[in-house]
C-alpha cells in the first residue's frame, strides 16, 4: 500500500515550489503583511484599492495610471489576435489549397521560423521600426508581436484547413465562385473552432508579452500591465508585496482563465483540434 | 445541360478556350489569387524576420550606436567580431552561457521526464491535475512569475526560501545576491520542464498498452519497464526536446533580466543573449552600441538557423510541406 503512494508523494514534492508560489500570490494580496508563508497582519482588501482609489497607492505614484494601462493591454492583445487571425487564415488557406511558386519554400521557412528564436532579431527590429516611423508606438509593438506569432498561426491554420473536406468548396468553385468568396463564405465558417482557439491563444500571448513593449516603447506613454508590474518590481529590494501581488494577480488571472477556456474548447473539438492542441501547447513559449 | 466536370478538366477547357496572351498577363492570372492570400503574411515575414536577419548581419559590420545615430555610422568590417574575440569578459560570459544552458537543459529534461512518467503512472485525473500545475508558470506572464521568485528569494523575513531552510540550520540571506545561479536555474527550470513534460506524456500515452502488459506478465518491475521499454521508445521525443530547448535557451534571457539582470557584480549571471540585449537596447552606460550588439546577436542568429535546419532535417518535417490535395485554377 505504502509503495503505491510513493509516486504521489514524489510528484507532490516536485510540484511543491509551484504550489507555494501561486498560493502565496493568492493570499499575500489579501493580508496587510506576509512573512514567508506566514500572514502577519489582518485580512484586508486594502492592497486592492488600486482598483477604486489608485491615487492613494504610493507605489503607483509617477507610474502609468492603472485603468488606461489595462485598456492598452486589452487593445494590444486584441489587435495582435486580430492580425494573427486575419493574416494566418489567409496564408494558411493558400498554403493548404493553392499550388503556387514558392509554396514549399514559404512553408519550410515558416517551419524554420517556428523553431527559430525570434528574440535574437530584436536589435535589428529596432532599426526596422525606426525606419517605418513606428518606434515608441503601440502600433509598432503590435505589428512586431503579431509577426512573431505568425509562424505558429499559419501552421495551425493550414492544419485546420487541411482537415476540411473539400467537396463543398469544389462545388462552389465549379459554380463559378471566386477563391476569395469561397474562402470567406464556405471554408472560414467551417474552421470557426480553430479560429476561436488561435484567437484566444494569440490574445493570451499578447497579454503576457513583456520584452517587446519594454524594448520598443521606452517612453511608457502607452504602457501595458507587464511594463507597470515590472516598473514597481524593478524599484528595489524592499517592495510592498501586498500591492504588488494584488496587481500581479489582477494581471495573471485573465491569462489563466482564458487558457482554461481554451483547454475546454480544444477538448470539445474534434479531429481538427487534436493536432492543433499539441502544437499549441508545446509552442506556448520557447524556453 | 449542366455537367459537373472534374476540376482539372474545367481548368484545361478554360485555358484552351482563352485567347493567346502575354507572359506577364498569364503570370498575373495564375498568381493573383495566391498573391492576395499570401501578401499580408509575406509582408510581415519580410519586415520582421527576413529584413531583421539581414540587417543584423549587416549592422554587425558597422559602428552604429546612439552616438553615431542611424545615419552617421561607418562600415568597420569585422572589428566588432574581433572585439568579441578579444573582449575581457567574453570568456566569462561564454562560460556563464554554457553553464546556464547545460544546467537548465538537464533540469528540464530530467524533471520533464520524471513528471511525465509519474503523472502517467498515477490515477489519470490526479496526473492531469499535476500536469496542469506544471503548466502554470508557462501560462503566467513573465513579470508575475519573476515577481514570485523574487519574493521567494527575498531577504528575511519576507522570502519563503529562508523560511523553508531555516529548520536545517541555514542562515537567512538574500538569495538573489548570494546564490544567483540557483535562482536563475530554478526560475528557468520550472518553466522549461513543462515542454518536455507535454511532449513526453503524449509520447508515453501513444505506446501500445500491450507492450507494458507483456512485460508485466514476464515479471518486469516498474524500473525495468521504464528502462527497457519506455525510454528506448522516447528516443526521438527526447532528441527533439533536447535540440529545441538547446537553441531557445541560448537565445533566452527574459527571466534572468527580470531577476538578477546579469548581476550580481560585473556579469555574475550575464549570458550571451542578455549581453547583446544590454549592449544594444538596454545599456547601463547610455550609449547603445547597435553594431556591437548586432555582432553578438549574429552569432546566435546563425546558430539558430543551423539548429532549426537540423531539426527540420532530423524530424522529416519535409513530409509536412507536401503538395495540396485540391487544386483548381
Amino acid at each position: 500500500m505504502a509503495a503505491r503512494l510513493v509516486p504521489y508523494a514524489v510528484l507532490l514534492l516536485a510540484t511543491l515550489p509551484i504550489l507555494i508560489l501561486y498560493v502565496w500570490l493568492l493570499y499575500s494580496s489579501f493580508f496587510q503583511r506576509v512573512e514567508g508563508l506566514r500572514p502577519v497582519g489582518a485580512f484586508t482588501l486594502d492592497n486592492w484599492r488600486f482598483l477604486w482609489a489608485p491615487e492613494t497607492v504610493e507605489q503607483l505614484r509617477n507610474k502609468a495610471p492603472i485603468i488606461p494601462t489595462t485598456i492598452n493591454t486589452v487593445v494590444f492583445s486584441a489587435s495582435v489576435a486580430g492580425i494573427v487571425l486575419l493574416v494566418s487564415s489567409m496564408a494558411g488557406y493558400a498554403l493548404s489549397r493553392l499550388k503556387f511558386k514558392g509554396r514549399r519554400m514559404f512553408l519550410g521557412g515558416v517551419l524554420l521560423l517556428h523553431s527559430f528564436p525570434t528574440i535574437t532579431l530584436l536589435i535589428a527590429t529596432f532599426v526596422v521600426l525606426r525606419a517605418l516611423g513606428l518606434y515608441d508606438q503601440l502600433v509598432g509593438v503590435i505589428l512586431v508581436k503579431a509577426a512573431f506569432e505568425l509562424p505558429l498561426g499559419i501552421w495551425l491554420m493550414k492544419g485546420f484547413f487541411d482537415t476540411v473536406p473539400w467537396d463543398l468548396e469544389m462545388a462552389a468553385l465549379v459554380d463559378g465562385a471566386s477563391r476569395i468568396t469561397t474562402w470567406r463564405r464556405i471554408v472560414l465558417p467551417l474552421v470557426k473552432p480553430g479560429l476561436l482557439a488561435l484567437g484566444l491563444l494569440a490574445f493570451v500571448e499578447g497579454w503576457k508579452e513583456f520584452l517587446i513593449p519594454f524594448a520598443f516603447m521606452p517612453s511608457g506613454t502607452q504602457a501595458t500591465l507587464a511594463l507597470l508590474v515590472r516598473a514597481i518590481l524593478g524599484e528595489g529590494r524592499f517592495v510592498d508585496y501586498g500591492v504588488l501581488t494584488a496587481l500581479g494577480l489582477f494581471y495573471v488571472l485573465p491569462a489563466l482563465l482564458l487558457f482554461l477556456f481554451l483547454k475546454q474548447l480544444l477538448r470539445g473539438s474534434t479531429a481538427a483540434g487534436s493536432r492543433g492542441r499539441d502544437r499549441a501547447c508545446a509552442s506556448c513559449s520557447k524556453d | 445541360m449542366a455537367v459537373i466536370e472534374p476540376a482539372a478538366a474545367t481548368g484545361v477547357a478554360r485555358r484552351a478556350a482563352a485567347p493567346p496572351e502575354g507572359a506577364a498577363r498569364r503570370w498575373w492570372r495564375d498568381n493573383a489569387t495566391a498573391l492576395f492570400f499570401m501578401g499580408p503574411a509575406a509582408l510581415l515575414v519580410l519586415l520582421f524576420f527576413l529584413a531583421p536577419a539581414v540587417i543584423t548581419l549587416g549592422m554587425s559590420l558597422t559602428d552604429m550606436a546612439t552616438s553615431t545615430g542611424l545615419s552617421n555610422w561607418q562600415w568597420v568590417g569585422l572589428e566588432n567580431y574581433e572585439r568579441i574575440f578579444r573582449g575581457r569578459f567574453t570568456a566569462l560570459i561564454f562560460g556563464n552561457t554554457l553553464f546556464y544552458v547545460a544546467a537548465t537543459l538537464s533540469f528540464n529534461l530530467l524533471v520533464g521526464l520524471g513528471v511525465a512518467l509519474l503523472s502517467v503512472h498515477v490515477e489519470p485525473r490526479t496526473g492531469t491535475l499535476f500536469r496542469a500545475l506544471w503548466l502554470l508558470p508557462r501560462i503566467s506572464p513573465s513579470v508575475v512569475y519573476a515577481l514570485m521568485w523574487t519574493w521567494a528569494a527575498a531577504d528575511a523575513p519576507f522570502g519563503v526560501i529562508n523560511q523553508l531552510v531555516e529548520p536545517f540550520g541555514v542562515a537567512p540571506r538574500f538569495w538573489l545576491a548570494t546564490d544567483p545561479w540557483l535562482i536563475v536555474l530554478l526560475i528557468n527550470g520550472f518553466v522549461g520542464a513543462s515542454l518536455g513534460m507535454l511532449v513526453f506524456t503524449s509520447a508515453i500515452q501513444s505506446i501500445p498498452e500491450d507492450l507494458f502488459r507483456a512485460a508485466r506478465v514476464d515479471g518486469a518491475n516498474a524500473w525495468q519497464i521504464v528502462r527497457r521499454i519506455t525510454l528506448p521508445l522516447l528516443r526521438w521525443p527526447i532528441l527533439f526536446v533536447l535540440t529545441y530547448q538547446t537553441m531557445s535557451l541560448f537565445a533566452s534571457y527574459e527571466y534572468i533580466f527580470l531577476t538578477t539582470n546579469g548581476g550580481p557584480g560585473l556579469y555574475g549571471t550575464e549570458v550571451w543573449s542578455l549581453w547583446a540585449f544590454h549592449t544594444a537596447l538596454n545599456s547601463y552606460y547610455g550609449n547603445l552600441e547597435f553594431g556591437f550588439g548586432a555582432a553578438l546577436s549574429a552569432v546566435l542568429v546563425v546558430m539558430g538557423v543551423v539548429i532549426s535546419a537540423v531539426l527540420l532535417r532530423l524530424f522529416r518535417f519535409d513530409d509536412l510541406v507536401g503538395d495540396p490535395k485540391v487544386e483548381i485554377t
